[in-house]
């Protein structure tokens, strides 16, 4: 199975990276730009279907992938490779 | 006082803290990461660097280390826990300090001595130390600004957590002397038992003159227990 967890910023948490790729497209001729947030792209293969593989899926993206004092995240199990 | 600094694949200023310790009369050895044991009669230094590339977030990777949980336990027993810079950032990880550390408000890597103002004696890492003295300590990181939610903010101002804050030559809390972003100017803070001290900036950097300053060395002797001279 393949598992991919997207990791966002919380809204209340400035992000100075996704701001300064803002200004870069700006510069880029784009003039109703609102806001850049950037955030990271996990991907995981898994082999076989484990029992409780996605409550600990869950875990793994709460506890290693983000921060929940910062970070929120997006967990998509799909079955098959 | 015995210490243990802890050397993480990455930590870079795991010598110069036992330098320092030693300078200031103290014992230090270094502990790999991979070992599990703390003993009850030291304290532990979680050093500055880039532990394990600072893959993932700074910090992420460390805080589950097998050496973690021989610190956490430490920390329990009110032993004197450390973290400067990616240590500090380690602790916030690991949940032994609440919040996070993140990328500088200004993208910059900010690599210069910073002035820091004391905001309590009443700790053993600021005893040495008044209210509101100034002190110039290295600073040297990307992701230094400290974020927390309102709530926790709230409860280290009215706990007086707050160790240190960025401020200027004056010593005025100045958004202009917040190298960061961080919330409330925040360099420094210690958990509720006030026996584990997060701090950005670089006390075992300022302990000798010959180094420039030494406006660490009480810090580091506090964190000791030595007490100060009359």
């Amino acid at each position: 199975m393949k598992a991919v967890v997207t990791v966002t910023l919380k809204p209340s948490i400035l992000d100075p990276q996704g701001e300064a790729v803002g200004h870069a497209i700006q510069a880029m001729g784009v003039k109703g730009l609102k806001s850049v947030r950037i955030g990271k792209h996990i991907e995981l293969e898994i082999e076989g279907e484990e029992k409780g593989l996605r409550a600990k899926l869950e875990e793994i993206s709460k506890e290693l992938l983000s921060n929940p004092v910062m970070e929120n995240f997006h967990l998509d199990v799909r079955a098959g490779g | 006082m015995r210490f243990a600094v802890v050397q993480f694949p990455g930590s870079n200023c795991d010598q110069d803290c036992v330098h320092a310790l030693q300078v200031l009369g103290q014992e230090a050895r270094l502990v790999w990461h991979q070992e599990t044991k703390i003993d009850p009669s030291e304290g532990v230094i979680l050093p500055g660097g880039f532990s394990y590339g600072d893959y993932l977030r700074c910090g992420a990777i460390a805080r589950f280390s097998p050496i973690m949980g021989a610190v956490k336990a430490a920390a329990e027993r009110g032993q004197v826990v450390v973290g400067i810079c990616n240590g500090f950032q380690i602790l916030c990880e690991a949940g032994l300090l609440p919040g996070a550390l993140t990328r500088n408000e200004g993208l910059h890597f900010r690599c210069e001595t910073a002035h820091v103002r004391v905001e309590t004696p009443a700790s053993r890492f600021t005893s040495y130390y008044g209210t509101g003295e100034v002190l110039k300590i290295p600073i040297a990181h990307g992701e230094g600004c400290y974020r927390a939610s309102p709530e926790i903010l709230q409860e280290l101002e009215a706990q007086q957590r707050v160790l240190f804050r960025y401020c200027n030559v004056e010593g005025q809390v100045v958004p202009e002397a917040n190298p960061n972003g961080s919330s409330h100017n925040i360099a420094g803070i210690c958990n509720a038992g006030r026996n584990v001290l997060g701090m950005m900036p670089h006390p075992e950097r300022c302990c000798e003159a010959e180094m420039g300053g030494v406006d660490g060395r009480g810090i580091l002797l506090g964190a000791a227990g030595v007490l100060k001279p009359i």
